[in-house]
């Protein structure tokens, strides 16, 4: 006590590894703010803060001309088609997939344990054209497809159809083989074949979890298309990027809001698909 | 005697209902989309198609054109971060009064708006920012920001107001100051959940600095962009490579840490 109060301690006992750390980090933090062109008085150019100021006022006047809403509605309507477009032919895909590389299915391992090695390389090998599938971004397949089909929803279904392929399958074949696989098993060893043994054996056991993912999946899917449109892939976000570059505050600040309600709107009917079949 | 069967189970007409409103869904979203399936199933098309593909082969890897790829690798990792470093300083502004430390009116207005910043993903920001910050990777820096702002705001938020309230109220008895008391006992018990949300954040977000390019702002999707644009395929190609090697370094090295804290 005494000796505390004859040389009075800073207050925090941690103070010097403190600002020592923040120092450190600040000057490892230089490079990547000079990388990253962080230069925020950019943003005070009395230019661009005249252009940002005017597409900022016309913010505050959402466009409600009745053709511009019906425009808006039919777009919006197109983005939720793609979406739902893009899944049903993402399943399509997915579901073959699940079934070629869900180990639990697998045939040859049952009393073995061990897969036939040809089984075991087809498994592999379609796993690393699933990895492929997912890992390159749905944005970026959607920048091919509109190089190939031209400015429109094809791409859109197209890039959505192949990128949630990759991820479905890799989802559904991790839940069946999580999933408790006694009946499953006691089907496949009694002589039941690969599809039946999925329907009677499998499937009752994950359906719940299946589909409360494809539900999900749907919902990342309707926001994926809207983003997607903004590489020219058709729906909302296809009209807001033009209106953007236009300058067009009014027309961009309507199709926000009517993004953010969709996303909303889906959020809300994903919740209720969910506890309805889930 | 006969052993008594069961019920069968009662038939769900809602759930009928809910599937014959998906078909329908499902039904009217092809009819409705204009989609040039000529363009892609006609033995033509597939060709063309095949043609397309071969051209990515073999991908660009001139010494230049590596180091201009490499260039914007290190682009889009600078954005992330700095995106992701301004996200945690104005999510930790705005989490403080949605948390309810300023007042019930305060949490809810704050609440919204950070339901909003959420709501718009970061390609939109990125679209919209470009007006105010011109093209280029700040433009994707303040996007990524203004998303992971509404994201970090609110999961700091509910930390903080899950948080044990007793260590700060003692402290606040004992005459500490408001600010004293948060940073000392509230902060600390917060701090490694928040820690948490934010690595999970920079995961996503150089995710997602990757693409956000494609609308001009910066990184390795501008470049993308631009090759495509002229069709320098091969080019392309290479940047694509990239962005996966990045994507994949990253899962990996998120793996290898989920790792090694949770064992």
């Amino acid at each position: 006590m005494a000796a505390s109060l004859a040389t009075p301690a800073h207050p925090d006992p941690a103070w010097r590894g403190r600002v020592s750390a923040t120092l450190i980090g600040l000057l490892l933090l230089w490079p990547m703010l000079a990388a990253s062109e962080f230069k925020p008085w950019l943003l005070f150019d009395p230019q661009s803060l005249a252009a940002a100021g005017h597409f900022l006022r016309d913010f505050l006047r959402p466009e409600t001309n009745a053709e511009f809403l019906a425009l808006v509605l039919r777009e919006t309507w197109q983005t939720v088609a793609i979406a739902t477009a893009g899944l049903s032919l993402a399943l399509l895909g997915a579901i073959p997939a699940t079934m070629v590389i869900s180990e639990s299915l697998s045939i040859s391992r049952l009393g073995t344990g061990r897969m036939h090695p040809v089984a075991a390389l087809v498994r592999q090998l379609l796993r690393w054209v699933l990895v492929l599938l997912r890992s390159v971004p749905e944005l970026v397949w959607a920048l091919l497809f509109v190089r190939i089909a031209g400015l429109g929803p094809t791409a859109g279904v197209l890039a959505i159809a192949l990128a949630y392929s990759g991820m479905l399958a890799k989802v559904y074949a991790e839940i069946l083989e999580s999933s408790d696989a006694h009946a499953l098993d006691s089907l496949l060893a009694n002589g039941s074949g690969r599809i039946p043994g999925l329907l009677y054996g499998a499937l009752p056991e994950s359906s719940a979890e299946l589909v409360s993912y494809t539900v999900y999946r749907w919902e990342c899917a309707i926001r994926g298309s809207a983003v997607m449109g903004f590489v020219g892939a058709g729906g909302l976000g296809q009209r807001m990027e033009e209106s953007t570059k236009m300058m067009a505050g009014g027309e961009v600040s309507t199709m926000l809001i009517m993004f953010v309600l969709l996303v909303a709107l889906a959020d809300l009917v994903s919740k209720l698909l969910r506890r309805r079949l889930g | 005697m006969t052993p008594q069967r069961p019920p069968p189970p009662p038939r769900a007409t809602g759930t009928l209902v809910l599937l014959a409103a998906l078909a329908a869904l499902v039904v009217a979203s092809f009819a409705s989309l204009p989609l040039q399936w000529s363009a892609f199933l006609a033995p033509e098309a597939l060709g063309s198609a095949a043609e397309f593909l071969a051209g990515f082969t073999p991908p660009e890897t001139g010494q230049a054109f590596l180091m201009k790829t490499a260039g914007a690798l290190w682009e889009t990792l600078a954005m992330s971060l700095v995106g992701t470093l301004l996200a945690v300083i104005g999510g930790m502004l705005l989490a403080l009064p949605a948390a309810g430390r300023l007042g019930l009116a305060l949490r809810g207005v704050t609440r919204v708006l950070l339901n909003i910043l959420r709501s718009i993903p970061e390609l939109v920001w990125a679209a919209l920012l470009l007006v105010a910050a011109g093209l280029g990777p700040f433009a994707g820096t303040l996007a990524l920001a203004a998303h992971t702002s509404g994201v970090l705001g609110r999961l700091f938020a509910d930390a903080l107001e899950n948080v044990e309230p007793l260590p700060e109220a003692s402290l606040r008895s004992n005459g500490a100051t408001p600010t004293a008391a948060f940073l000392y006992a509230t902060l600390p018990q917060a701090l490694p959940q928040m820690l948490s949300y934010t690595l999970y954040r920079w995961e996503n977000n150089i995710r997602a600095a990757a693409v956000l390019g494609v609308v001009g702002a910066g990184g390795l999707g501008q470049m993308l962009k631009y090759h495509l644009s002229l069709f320098q395929m091969q080019s392309a190609a290479t940047v694509v490579i990239a962005m996966l090697l990045l994507v994949a370094a990253v899962d990996a090295l998120s793996f290898a840490l989920r790792r090694v804290l949770t064992r």
